[in-house]
Parts: structure tokens; sequence; C-alpha cells
């Protein structure tokens, strides 16, 4: 396949994903400002979405206040938020568009129908209706694209990037929203609610029945992050990415890539082989960290080796 | 219905062509809100599947759909026989013509026609001369853009060989009808049209090089803001090719390889839908980062072979245009079945002082010109207009030809006010490679202003699904 059609797949499925992604993230953060709580500590929240896309200056350059409405604004329809719901749907739109013909047709016109979708909302619209109503449509939206691709598309090396592409994406947001949310909730000070937060968390994972039928106990900050970290068979996992990553390497592999896959196989191999206890161990958010920094690695190395090669 | 214009639908008297009747016996029982139903689901699918075209001019990236009517343009087989053979002589004259101008020029010597009008042509390219194409073969894809005037007859308007365009309207259009209207078609044998993505690429795989046994033909576009990208697009995935853009492409040791993500894989034949200015950045314009450095040297070796060729631009332009009837008699020896639309060339001096006497009534083109852009409908122009032009013709005659005003058929067509006659014409599409090809039909465009002869797509027309009868 063209390298360059290879790039805009793979960017695509990663636009995709992350929208995907951010709405779970603040549907999560617009489910637990529910739970009764100061308003500082709430706006500590939205403080903390911003950062985790390293969004304050840019923020700050249009809002003069942090609050759910603002950065809801912001990050659900803002054209001029790179990193805005809106944006991600367009660059998704954009890079599908460049290599239609590479895609199924049904494929390109699930993309396109959720872009013309959108635009056809403008945030006054999506606050009225209710702002959970228009994550789950995104969500819905992400998974008809999904589900299209994967029931259209034949299997070779065309699917295999727009997987790659999504698990990298993937892999890299539960980090990061476990990461955000873990952090907040062990600075919370409020007990009783700790079992509604944590369960938003797990919601918008999509790991909430999950965790009942797995653990069959109360919800835990060590057990949630047990799940999410290392539970092979949840599909948002990071070892469940790990593992999507290192066999879609396999298949498309070529005379350059031993290095990146060398480095998914090291990354694969210490979650498959990790205990929670030595996670907690080393500390949670270096590991995360961590695991992000080598993410974005391998989103490096499969760029020089199969997308843009010199 | 009047007899101002010829209608394809109904005669002079106002009565049904034959050809018509079950189309006509349908039409009349399908209930106005169905229609309107029906016109409004092929809007959406055409947004939804994103067959748009960009506009230039406008804000850059603006997209716009080709509104698709609703009712056919149908020709009897008969008909089509004629107009098939017809087109089938003319693009085997053009092609031998463009073979011959590279390289012993016989037409010049024999002066049957003048030396510098193809010479000194821009279109002429220098480097093609002496330069083997495989079969001989320059316009691989001609768009021939035929109109039926007066009482019924037919004319060729121009003959498209560089890198015409709407082939997937084509073939969009007849996908829309079978869907909206599958009953029409259990009624009338409509000839298909399906299978040309098929044809055009074994056309391209039979003019690769010589002795490439199984060649890896690609689609060249300029990219995705190009207004016929959709088309581009289209036809790779239809015939399973790669679309590439220039900066896909590097040439090494006058071949030419795509990067793909297993490695460098060589190129044998281009489909390129880039005009030759922007080919090549060593050889034409340097600024063209659209090109591929090096394309024209390891073209020139034979390498790998360019569809259209390079050079082909000089047969359909409009100074050439006159000629062709010649061509056809000096290299076939047959005398032309499709009519030439009478032609003034303005760089010649009776021509144009009669022209200038006469602009409200005619129409004025650039030599050089395409898409509906640049040209003068004299009866539909403000005497502004008129005047307008007449300044830059008397500036520069050579680059202007004038045609008389046809009166364009019309066909019933689909507008807010109901059903009414437009203007129309049709743009077969004739394949040439080892021996020559063609759907039957073509891309009819419809003028959807009323009164308005204009019928490019940049310029407000839309289309129509052509249906060649079978019995």
């Amino acid at each position: 396949m063209l390298s360059r059609t290879a790039d805009h797949l793979y960017w695509m499925a990663r636009y995709a994903e992350r929208a995907e992604n951010l709405a779970r993230l603040l549907d999560v953060s617009y489910q637990m400002s529910m739970v009764p709580q100061s308003v500082a500590a709430q706006n500590e929240n939205w403080r903390a979405i911003l950062a985790l896309n390293s969004l304050e200056t840019t923020f700050a350059d249009v809002y003069n206040e942090v609050n759910v409405e603002n950065v809801l604004r912001f990050m659900v329809s803002d054209a001029n938020n790179p990193s805005s719901i809106y944006s991600c749907v367009r660059a998704a739109r954009e890079n599908a568009h460049a290599v239609r013909g590479a895609m199924t047709a049904e494929t390109w016109e699930s993309v396109n129908a959720t872009w013309i979708e959108l635009r056809q909302q403008d945030f006054e619209q999506i606050l009225a209706r209710g702002v959970s109503e228009f994550f789950d449509w995104v969500k819905l939206r992400s998974a008809v694209i999904r589900g299209v691709t994967f029931g259209t598309m034949l299997r070779d090396d065309t699917l295999h990037f727009i997987r790659l592409g999504g698990l990298i994406e993937r892999g890299d947001n539960t980090a990061r929203i476990l990461d955000m949310q873990y952090h907040i909730l062990r600075n919370g000070d409020d007990g009783a609610s700790d079992f509604y937060r944590w369960g938003a968390l797990l919601r918008s994972l999509s790991a909430f029945q999950v965790y009942r039928k797995v653990y069959r106990d109360a919800i835990t900050p060590g057990r949630v992050a047990e799940l999410l970290i290392l539970r092979r068979d949840l599909p948002r996992s990071l070892h469940a990415c790990a593992d999507g990553i290192v066999r879609m390497l396999q298949l498309i592999a070529n005379s350059a890539s031993a290095e990146t896959q060398r480095r998914a196989g090291v990354l694969h191999a210490g979650l498959h082989f990790a205990r929670i206890d030595d996670v907690f161990a080393g500390g949670l958010h270096e590991y995360l960290t961590d695991f992000m920094d080598r993410i974005y690695e391998l989103g490096e190395g499969i760029s020089q080796d199969f997308l843009v090669p010199g | 219905m009047t007899a101002e214009f010829y209608d394809e639908m109904y005669d002079a008297s106002g009565a049904l062509r034959p050809h018509y009747r079950l189309f006509a016996e349908w039409l009349a029982a399908m209930p106005p809100e169905r229609l309107a139903r029906k016109q409004a689901e092929a809007d959406i699918a055409f947004h939804r599947v994103g067959i748009t075209f960009a506009v230039y001019g406008e804000k850059s990236g603006t997209e716009r759909l080709i509104p698709f009517d609703i009712i056919p343009r149908i020709i009897p087989a008969a008909e089509w026989a004629m107009l098939e053979a017809g087109l089938r002589q003319r693009v085997r004259a053009l092609n031998a013509f463009l073979h011959d101008i590279y390289h012993d020029q016989e037409i010049l010597g024999a002066g049957r026609i003048p030396a510098e009008q193809v010479l000194n042509n821009a279109q002429f390219r220098r480097e093609m001369i002496g330069v083997d194409v495989p079969a001989g073969i320059y316009a691989h894809i001609a768009g021939v853009d035929m109109v039926r005037a007066g009482a019924g007859e037919s004319y060729v308007l121009e003959d498209n060989l560089r890198v015409p365009s709407g082939v997937s309207y084509l073939l969009e259009d007849r996908k829309m009808m079978m869907r909206l209207f599958p009953e029409l078609f259990s009624r009338h044998q409509v000839a298909p049209v399906q299978h040309y993505p098929d044809m055009l690429l074994e056309n391209l795989r039979t003019v690769a090089p010589v002795g490439v046994a199984d060649p890896t033909v690609v689609v060249l576009t300029p990219g995705a803001y190009n207004s016929a990208y959709f088309e581009h697009s289209f036809l790779a995935q239809q015939m399973g090719i790669e679309l590439v853009e220039g900066r896909d492409l590097f040439v090494k040791d006058e071949t030419v390889y795509m990067r793909t993500t297993q490695g460098p894989q060589r190129v044998d034949v281009i489909y390129r839908r880039l005009d030759d200015d922007f080919l090549d950045p060593l050889a034409f314009n340097k600024e063209s980062m659209l090109g591929v450095p090096g394309l024209l040297a390891a073209y020139r070796a034979g390498q790998v072979t360019l569809a259209n060729a390079i050079g082909g631009g000089v047969a359909d332009d409009k100074s050439i245009y006159p000629y062709v009837p010649e061509m056809i008699r000096f290299y076939l020896g047959e005398e032309p079945t499709l009519h030439n639309v009478p032609t003034w060339m303005l760089r010649k001096p009776e021509d144009r002082k009669y022209v200038l006497a006469h602009l409200p009534e005619l129409v004025v083109k650039e030599v050089h010109g395409a898409g509906g852009y640049g040209m003068l409908v004299g009866p539909a122009s403000t005497r502004a207009e008129i005047e307008d032009f007449r300044a830059r013709i008397v500036a520069a005659p050579e680059k202007y030809i004038a045609q008389p005003t046809l009166a364009l058929s019309t066909c019933p067509t689909f507008v807010d006010s109901g059903v009414a006659p437009r203007h129309l014409d049709l743009r077969p599409f004739v394949l040439s490679g080892k021996s020559i090809s063609m759907v039957p039909g073509g891309l009819t465009r419809v003028a959807l202003r009323a009164g308005s002869l204009v019928v490019n797509s940049s310029q407000g027309g839309g289309t129509k699904d052509t249906w060649v009868l079978e019995n």
C-alpha cells in the first residue's frame, strides 16, 4: 500500500478514536460534577481536562473563567481548538476524504455522515438537549464507523493500519483518563461519594458491568487500576491495546520495522507479566506516564518505518 | 411543447417520440409528491456519498453537489449505433494525427492543415517529437462533446483529449436511477454502463511498456482539492488500483516507483489526471509541486506509459478543431459521419470582420479555454459584456474562435416549477488502446437555468442518466 494512504488511514482512525475517548472523558467529568461537591473542586476537575491536553493557554485566550459550560463549549464545539470533538471529527473526515477510494464506500460514508451531522448541531442545541445525549451520539457514531469498517473491509494492510491507529490512540487515551481521574479521586476527601466517582470512571470506559462480573465485589481503586491496565480481555485496557499493537505490527512488518516491533514487544511483555502491586509500588502516575511515553515512541517508529519513509 | 427547439421527448407537433412512450406512461402515473420525494432522496444520497466537486473562484475548499435530474435522456439503439461509429472514426483520426505530427508530419507536408497552426501551438510539445508510444495511441481516454441542434442533427462541439472528466457521474447517475426507480429498468432494455472501469483498466493494461507482462497501473491525481478529485478516487477504487499524488512517486534510473509501506514498487502505466504543465517540474512548470521530477525522461525512455500521452492537447485545441474532418479524410480516406459546428477563426481577417459585426448572435470561445470559463454567449449577454469581449478579441484575435449560437435540443427536466424543457449535451467516452471500446451513451449534462445554453457543472449545470435502448 502507498505510504501516504497508510498515513491517512492511520490518522483517520486515531482522530475518530480520539473523538470517542474525549466524549467518554467529558461525559465522566460531567457525571461526576453532579455528585455533591464544592464548586472549587468541580472546577478543579475541569481544569484538569484542559491540562490533560495542554490547552490551558489556548483556553484562557478566549474564555475568562474555567467552568462547566465554558470547558464543554471549548472541548465540544470550538473549531479553533484543535483538540475539540469538532476538530477531531473534522480531521478524521479530512483524512478519510484524502483516501476515500482506499476504503469501502460504506466506511467512507459512515465517516462523512458523522461529519455532516456534527456540523448541523451548534453548541446551544447540544446544551439544550443535554450534553450526555451528545456524548452518546459521538460514541454511537464511533461504534458505527468501527462496525462498518470491520464489517465491510478486506482483511489486508488497509484494515491493519486503521486498527493500528485506533489501538495506539486508545491505549494512550485510556492511560490519560485513568491518570487524571485517579489523581483527582485520590485527592478527594469525600469517601461516601467515591463509589459514584469510580463508578462513573468505569462507565466512561464501558467497564462498569465488566468490573462487577470480574470482581463481584466492592469497587476499590486498586482493582479499577488493575482492570484498566492489566486485564487482557477488557477491550480498552492497556494490555489489550498492547496486544493488538503487537499483532498489527507483525502483520504489516517490513524490512525497516524490526526495532519498532521489538519495542512494542517489550511494552507488551511488561503488561503481560506485571502485578498490580508492583505497579502501585513504583507509583501509578509514574507507570502511566512511562506507558504514554512509550506509546508516543511507538507512534514515531510507525511513522518512520511505514508512513513517512525518508 | 413549442417547436422552438428540438426536444428529445416530444416532436414538433407535441406528440411523444416512440422511444419515450413507456417512460412517459410511467411518469404520468407517478404522483408529483412521490417524484419530489425521490428527488430529495437522491440529493441526500449524493451528499452522503460525497459526490461533490470543488468550485474554483469560490472560497477555497467549497464543495458542491452536481444537481442530478431524475428524468433520463433516452437514445434509441439505431441512433446510438450511428453516433458510436462516428465517434470511433473521429478518435481514430485524432490519434493518427497526433502520431503523425510528432513523427513525419505528413498532413502538414500535404498542406491539409497550416503548419504554423500546429507547430506554433502552445499545446504542441517538442519533447514528444520522435517518441514512440505503445500502440501509437495518444488519446487513450477521449470525452467528445456532442450536441443536437436545429431540426435534430448532431454536432461535435469539442474533442477533449487531455484529462476529460465526468465519467464518474455517468456511473453514479445510473446507480442512483436503479436505486430510486428499479421498476423502470424492468420495463426498458437499457444498455448497461457499469463495466466502464473494467474496460478502462483493460485498456490501460494493453498500452503498458513493451515486455511488461503484469503491469502496475495507477491513477495520478493533483490531490483532494482538485475539482474532479471525487472522480479520481472513484475510478482508482473501481479499478482496484492505487490513487497516487506526485509526492508518492519518484524516478530512479529512468524508472518510476511509488513509495509503499513495503518499500518502493515499480509503476508501469500512469492514468494521469494532471495537465502536461504540471507533470514534471524538471521539464515543464518548475513551480509545480504536483508532478514527479524526472517523469518525462522515464516516459521518453519508454519505461512508463502515460495516459493520456503528453502533447495530446494540440489535437483538441479549438483552433485545430475545424480541421478534424480533414484529418478523417486524410488518414482514414473516409468521409466524416459526425458534423463539426461551423467555426470562424478570428485570426483570419475575413472571419474576424464577420464575427465582430455579428457578436450578439454568436458564441465566442477562447482557443485554450475549457469548462465554460472565458466564453461569450452573444444572445444571453448584455451590451457591456459584448463590448468587453469585443475589446479582448481585437487585442488578441488568434486567441478566439466563434460559432453560431446553436439551438441546443431540450429534454423535460424536474425543476422548481415542475417539469420543464432544459437544454442539454452529451459527452460519450471513447477508450483507445489495442482497440477502441466504449460504453453506450455518455454523460448527459443539462443547463438547469431556463433558457441557458451552458451545461458545465461549474456554471450551474446538472446531469441526467443517459439510456441507450437495446431494442
